[in-house]
């Protein structure tokens, strides 16, 4: 077990590395931030160019600013935006919780949605409900996020003016964004709940709690689906990066003041510290969630240790 | 005998397979024949009609957008980018991927720790965080988006490669051809791919549609196509500013994408069902 561990982290290090190299070397390549500050003004000297450039620490050698940003992710001092030089953390600091509120609102909705009818498919299992929901599930994996977002918006909001179509403030507003991906995940979900459940279905002390007379909704929502909340639990975590995908794209529809609309407003004013630290952050998170399921995966299963 | 099964396993008269050729090709045929079914009306700006709702004129079913021109006509050239960089990531990560997940199936050693570990650097940054990255850098064009996909998905080809050939590696067939002396290349080629393409064929039914979806969102933000070219992406996030007036101007492209992408999945899951029946190709 605990080399197993140690190897998993040594892995994630890894990651982590390449992640924030891939990254930081992308960034450099863009030009001189020093002369993106002073497009706009005239007469800029050349030593205002460099104490500009000394002043953001490019004058040093890219390994040293290197390390310096991955440092960050140790301090959560990441620098100050180039624009109006807000400290880059007071702003990951507004928008994360907003990403990673809607993240856990997505799953909510995910497993409200995928374990019913995913447990209703596996009863049916070839019967027409069965076969209507693996339609719908192919329907809900090829909706493009964005535009499922839309058309909520212009039925919810401009149609039916029950629910406000952007913003963060209050419960109604996270209704939208939480659905769209909450449908998309759900999508692929179901299956999984459909395949676990009839693995499990066939085991033997399903039949024991069926023959001891247990009402048909027990057997299933509390025997059967104890099983399969492992699996579903590991695909949620391993879905974990594509939901913090499609969040930063839905956030967009949405005006949600999250990790997403921070890197697109970064993008727009070429403000790379801020793009920079979204990037490493989402990664980064995304890279824990993924040992985290790993090693617990682990601790539960041996066989995943000796592969 | 590969052969044999295959074919008694294609159950053509299926409603997934039915649902999902036919929408497929209605669709590339009508943006493959678009010139000649709508010829010139996709750019033609006409400004006494603008914003037209839809199935009123005979001429504009699905109306026209803020500055007059048909709707239908624009979905119908815009299809062709959405086809493009559907089809040619596919292809370029196919060629790089199965190549190297032979090469590190086969071999071993440096070239499997090569490829594991892009995996694992691929499954932590999501195509859409890498696309901002570097599309910030270069710029949004047709090439960067496709180049772009090629980088971060080759990686899916090789490792599911990579694992079937570990599975096949020490069978005996291999094994045989090994012991008199067969080279190589030519075990790997005329023996190890034949029985792989099954697997492949399915991840890229479903890769073409998840890129036809990724492409979309990128140029949706502004980060893909140009948007002075017709395409799906950018029709929509033209069509978000008339969303209150005009629904139509962001109803039917994304319509268009939703048909695409589900023919493509249910090609791809009638596929798996017929080709890959243990279901190596996850989602």
């Amino acid at each position: 077990m605990v080399g197993f561990l140690i190897k998993r982290l040594l892995q994630a290090v890894f990651v982590v590395v390449a992640v924030t190299l891939i990254v930081a070397f992308a960034i450099r390549m863009t030009g001189d931030p020093a002369l993106m500050l002073t497009a706009g003004s005239s007469n800029v000297t050349e030593a205002d160019l460099l104490r500009i450039r000394e002043g953001l620490g490019l004058n040093q050698p890219f390994y040293v600013q290197y390390l310096q940003s991955l440092s960050g992710l140790f301090t959560l001092d990441f620098g100050r935006s180039f624009m109006g030089g807000t400290p880059v953390s007071q702003l990951i600091a507004g928008a994360l919780p907003a990403t990673l509120m809607l993240a856990f609102a997505s799953m909510a909705v995910s497993i409200l949605l995928s374990i019913p009818l995913g447990i209703h498919a596996a009863v049916s299992q070839g019967r027409w409900p069965d076969q209507m929901i693996r339609i719908l599930s192919l329907v809900g994996l090829s909706f493009p996020n964005f535009w499922l977002a839309t058309m909520l918006v212009l039925l919810f909001s401009i149609t039916l003016r029950w629910l406000p179509p952007s913003g963060m403030n209050g419960f109604a507003t996270f209704i939208m964004p939480a659905v769209t991906m909450g449908i998309i995940l759900t999508a692929t979900n179901v299956r999984l709940v459909r395949t676990s459940m009839l693995e499990t279905l066939q085991a033997q002390y399903i039949t024991v709690a069926r023959a001891k007379g247990l009402s048909e909704s027990k057997v299933l929502y509390k025997h059967a689906l104890r099983n399969c909340a492992i699996p579903l639990v590991t695909f949620l975590g391993l879905q974990f990066g594509g939901l913090l995908g499609g969040i930063v794209v839905v956030e967009r529809v949405f005006n949600w003041p999250g990790m997403g609309s921070l890197a697109f407003d970064a993008v727009a004013s070429r403000d790379y510290p801020v793009l920079q630290a979204v990037i490493m952050i989402l990664s980064l998170m995304i890279v824990a969630v993924n040992l985290l399921v790993d090693v617990a995966y682990g601790l539960i299963d041996p066989r995943i240790r000796t592969e | 005998m590969a052969k044999s099964q295959t074919r008694s396993n294609m159950r053509f008269g299926s409603l997934e397979f039915i649902l999902g050729a036919g929408l497929v090709a209605l669709i590339a045929l009508t943006v493959l024949f678009s010139d000649v079914l709508f010829p010139g009306m996709a750019g033609e700006i006409n400004l006494t009609a603008r914003l037209l709702p839809p199935f009123q004129e005979a001429g504009h079913i699905f109306g026209t957008d803020a500055l007059g021109r048909d709707v239908l006509a624009r979905v119908a050239a815009g299809g062709w980018i959405s086809l493009q960089v559907g089809f040619v990531s596919v292809l370029g990560s196919v060629v790089i991927g199965v190549t190297m997940g032979l090469i590190a199936g086969y071999y071993r050693g440096i070239w499997d720790i090569i490829v594991m570990r892009f995996a694992d650097v691929q499954l932590a940054l999501p195509f859409i965080l890498l696309a901002i990255t570097f599309i910030a850098i270069l710029g949004g064009s047709l090439r960067n988006t496709i180049i772009l996909l090629i980088v971060s998905q080759w990686v899916q080809y090789a490792r599911l490669v990579r694992g079937l050939v570990l599975s096949l590696r020490d069978r005996e067939f291999i094994l045989s051809a090994r012991a008199i002396g067969v080279a190589d290349r030519n075990i790997i080629l005329s023996h190890l791919l034949p029985n792989l393409m099954g697997p492949i064929v399915v991840l890229m039914t479903l890769n073409v549609a998840n890129n036809i979806l990724l492409e979309s969102s990128l140029t949706f933000l502004g980060l893909g196509v140009d948007p002075s070219i017709p395409s799906w992406g950018g029709m929509l996030a033209e069509g978000r500013t008339y969303l209150q007036t005009a629904w139509w101007v962001s109803v039917f492209p994304g319509l268009a994408i939703l048909l695409t992408v589900l023919g493509l999945n249910l090609l791809g899951d009638w596929l798996r069902d017929s080709l890959d029946p243990t279901g190596r190709v996850g989602r």
